[in-house]
C-alpha cells in the first residue's frame, strides 16, 4: 500500500511543478483551472481562422492534379478517336468479308482481302503463350510468397526483375536462335512465336500475380491451417480463392502486355498471306504484323483508268486491322472485369 | 470428451532469441484455463506451441515436452496437421473465410481437406456446430449468405462454429473477445461454459474480470524486461489467484496496479 501512496505524492508534486513553470498563454493541460471558458464570438473566430496560405497551396495543387489528368487523356482519346475514325470504314463497309477473308489471292489495289488469317494468328499465339506463362509464372510467384525464404528466393526475384526490362526484339532473336537449333536454320512456326512472348509474359505475371497473394490476409492462412488442413490445400483452396480476381486481373494484363507485340513475333511466326490455325506448323500471321505489312505496303500505284483499284486500300486495311487489335484488348478488359465481379468476396 | 494437456520444461524460441522459458503447467479435461499477463509476455506464443501453430512462423521451434494424454506432440511422427485436426483454435480477430457462405465456413474443416460428405450428414454437422456456438437460431435463415455479412460478434462465434464442426479435443482461444463489445462478449463467455462439458479449453485473455468470470484454473506469464524471456510466475485455482495468489507480482497485476 505505501507504494501507491508515494507514487500519488510525486505525482501531484509534479504537477505542482509544471504548473509554476507554465508561462501566461500557452497551452494549458488539465492541471490549470485558471483559464476562463473562451466566449462563443472568439471560439468561432478560432474555428473558422482563414489560411489563405494553405487556400493558396490546396488551390494550385488541385489545378496541377487535374491538368495532369487532362493531359494523361489528350493523348488517349486522339489515339482512339484516330483509330475508330481511320479504321470505321473498312471494317463497317466491309462487313464481315474483312474479318472472314485471308490475304490469299489479293494484290494491287483490289478491293478485297481481310485479315482472318492475322486474327488467328494473334488468337493462337498469344493463347500459347498465355497457356506457357501463367503455371509457370503463378507457380513462381506461390513460391515466393508461400515457401520463398534465402538466397533461392531472392535470385528468383532479381532474376525476374531482370526480365521485366528484356527488350522485345531480344526475346524474339533468343526464341527464334532456339527453336532453329532444334528445328534447322530459319524455321517459322506460330509456337515460336508464343515461346517468344512467354519470356515477356511470365515476369509480369510473377509480379503481378506475386502482389496479390500477399494481399490475401495471414489469418485466413491460419484459419485454415487451425482447422488441420495442409499448407498446399490451404494454398489451393483459401490463398488462391481469395485472390482469383486479383490473378484473373493480372493474367489478362500480362496478355495486354504481349498481344500488341509485332517485332519478336515477325522474327519467329513470319509474315503469312493465307490462313493457318495450326501453331505447330508453318509460318503465322498476327494483327500488329499485318498492320506493319500493310504499312509498308503504301500507297498502290493505280493506272488512271483502272476502275477497281484502290490507291490507299493497304492503309485502309492497316487502321481497320488496327481497330480490331484494340477492340480485342477492350473485349479482354472488359471479360476481366466480369471475372473480377464474379470472384469478388461478396458481402451481402 | 476433452483431453489432458501436460507442459514439461518447455522453451520457446524464434529462431536464437527464447521468447518463452521452462514453462511446466498441467491442463486438466474439460476445464478451462485462462492464461494472463501483460502484453508481450508470452502467453499467445505458448498457446500456439499446444497445436503447433507457432511452427507457421520460420525459425520457430521448442524445446521441452508438450503431452496431450501421454502423446508428445513434437515426436518426431507427429503430423502437425493431424495436431491441429485435434486442438482447435480461435482467434483473436474473427477470420471467417471471405469466399465462402455461413454454411461453408461452418464445413469448411472438411471442404477444405477434400473429404466427401452426404449432403444429411453436412446440414447434420452445420446444425450442430451452429447450435454449439449458440448461433444457430440467428443465421438459420440465411445459411448461404457470405459469413462476413454478420456482426463481429456473430463472426467470431461462426469461428467457434467452424472449430467445433471438425470435433477437436481440446479447443484454444487466443483473446476471443478483444474485438468485441460487452453484449457479444458475454455471449461467448456463456458459450465457453457450455463448451466446457465437451472440450478442453485454454484462453488467452487481457481482460481479468472475464478470466475470473469463465476459468477454473489461471496462469500468470510475465517477463522480466524487454528482450527476456517471458515466464509462467504461477499457476492456481483462479479464486486463489485472485484472492491470495502466492507471488507479489500476480497480486500486483491481478489488482491493476501493475509495473
Amino acid at each position: 500500500m505505501t507504494d501507491v501512496l508515494d507514487n500519488t505524492a510525486v505525482f501531484t508534486s509534479d504537477g505542482l511543478l509544471a504548473q509554476g513553470v507554465v508561462p501566461e498563454g500557452a497551452p494549458l493541460g488539465p492541471s490549470s483551472g485558471k483559464k476562463n471558458p473562451l466566449s462563443a464570438a472568439e471560439m468561432r473566430r478560432l474555428l473558422t481562422a482563414a489560411d489563405p496560405r494553405r487556400k493558396r497551396t490546396d488551390l494550385i495543387m488541385r489545378a496541377l492534379v487535374i491538368a495532369a489528368f487532362v493531359l494523361a487523356m489528350a493523348p488517349l482519346v486522339s489515339l482512339l478517336w484516330t483509330v475508330i475514325s481511320h479504321g470505321a470504314n473498312r471494317v463497317f463497309n466491309r462487313f464481315p468479308e474483312f474479318f472472314h477473308q485471308s490475304m490469299r489471292g489479293v494484290f494491287g489495289g483490289m478491293d478485297a482481302g481481310g485479315i482472318l488469317h492475322a486474327i488467328a494468328g494473334t488468337v493462337m499465339i498469344t493463347l500459347f503463350a498465355t497457356l506457357i506463362s501463367v503455371p509457370i509464372g503463378m507457380l513462381t510467384a506461390i513460391y515466393l510468397v508461400e515457401y520463398g525464404r534465402g538466397p533461392l528466393a531472392r535470385a528468383t526475384t532479381f532474376f525476374v526483375d531482370v526480365m521485366t526490362g528484356i527488350p522485345s526484339i531480344v526475346a524474339g532473336l533468343f526464341s527464334f536462335a532456339v527453336f532453329s537449333i532444334v528445328f534447322g536454320p530459319g524455321v517459322r512456326l506460330g509456337i515460336a512465336a508464343s515461346a517468344a512472348l512467354s519470356v515477356l509474359m511470365i515476369p509480369v505475371v510473377v509480379r503481378s500475380s506475386e502482389e496479390m497473394l500477399r494481399l490475401v490476409p495471414n489469418e485466413l492462412r491460419e484459419a485454415s491451417y487451425a482447422l488441420g488442413v495442409s499448407k498446399w490445400l490451404t494454398i489451393l483452396k483459401v490463398v488462391l480463392r481469395t485472390s482469383v480476381a486479383g490473378l484473373t486481373t493480372s493474367v489478362l494484363l500480362a496478355i495486354a502486355r504481349v498481344i500488341g507485340e509485332t517485332a519478336p513475333i515477325m522474327i519467329t511466326a513470319g509474315v503469312a498471306d493465307s490462313l493457318n490455325w495450326n501453331p505447330f506448323s508453318g509460318r503465322m500471321m498476327s494483327l500488329p504484323v499485318y498492320i506493319y505489312r500493310q504499312y509498308q505496303m503504301g500507297v498502290v500505284p493505280c493506272r488512271p483508268d483502272q476502275v477497281d483499284c484502290l490507291a490507299d486500300i493497304n492503309f485502309m486495311r492497316a487502321w481497320g486491322a488496327a481497330l480490331t487489335l484494340v477492340f480485342i484488348i477492350m473485349l479482354l478488359n472488359a471479360l476481366g472485369r466480369l471475372v473480377t465481379r464474379w470472384f469478388a468476396p461478396k458481402l451481402k | 470428451m476433452g483431453q489432458r494437456i501436460d507442459v514439461e520444461h518447455l522453451n520457446i524460441y524464434y529462431g536464437d532469441f527464447l521468447a518463452v522459458q521452462d514453462v511446466s503447467m498441467v491442463i486438466e479435461p474439460n476445464s478451462v484455463t485462462a492464461l494472463i499477463g501483460p502484453s508481450g509476455c508470452g502467453k499467445s506464443t505458448f498457446l500456439r506451441t499446444l497445436n503447433r501453430m507457432h511452427e507457421v512462423i520460420p525459425g520457430a521451434r521448442v524445446e521441452g515436452l508438450v503431452e496431450m494424454d501421454g502423446v508428445n506432440l513434437y515426436d518426431p511422427d507427429i503430423d502437425p496437421v493431424a495436431v491441429r485436426r485435434n486442438i482447435g483454435m480461435v482467434f483473436q480477430r474473427p477470420n471467417p473465410f471471405p469466399t465462402m457462405s455461413i454454411r461453408d465456413n461452418v464445413l469448411a474443416g472438411v471442404k477444405l481437406n477434400n473429404k466427401r460428405i452426404s449432403k444429411g450428414d453436412a446440414d447434420a454437422l452445420v446444425e450442430s456446430s451452429l447450435a454449439g456456438a449458440n448461433l444457430w437460431n440467428e443465421v438459420k435463415d440465411r445459411l448461404d449468405k457470405p459469413g462476413s455479412g454478420l456482426s463481429g460478434g456473430q463472426q467470431q462465434r461462426l469461428c467457434i462454429a467452424r472449430a467445433i464442426a471438425v470435433r477437436p479435443q481440446i479447443l484454444l482461444m487466443d483473446e476471443p473477445c478483444s474485438a468485441l463489445d460487452p453484449i457479444s462478449t458475454l455471449a461467448i463467455e456463456d458459450l465457453i461454459q457450455e463448451l466446457k462439458n465437451d472440450y478442453t479449453i485454454v484462453i488467452v485473455t487481457h481482460n481479468m474480470q472475464q478470466a475470473a468470470r469463465v476459468s477454473d484454473k489461471t496462469a500468470f506469464f510475465n517477463i522480466a524486461g524487454t528482450g527476456k524471456p517471458g515466464r509462467l510466475i504461477e499457476m492456481n485455482d483462479t479464486p486463489t489467484i485472485f484472492s491470495t495468489p502466492a507471488v507479489k507480482a500476480t497480486e500486483d497485476y491481478v489488482s491493476g496496479r501493475f509495473g
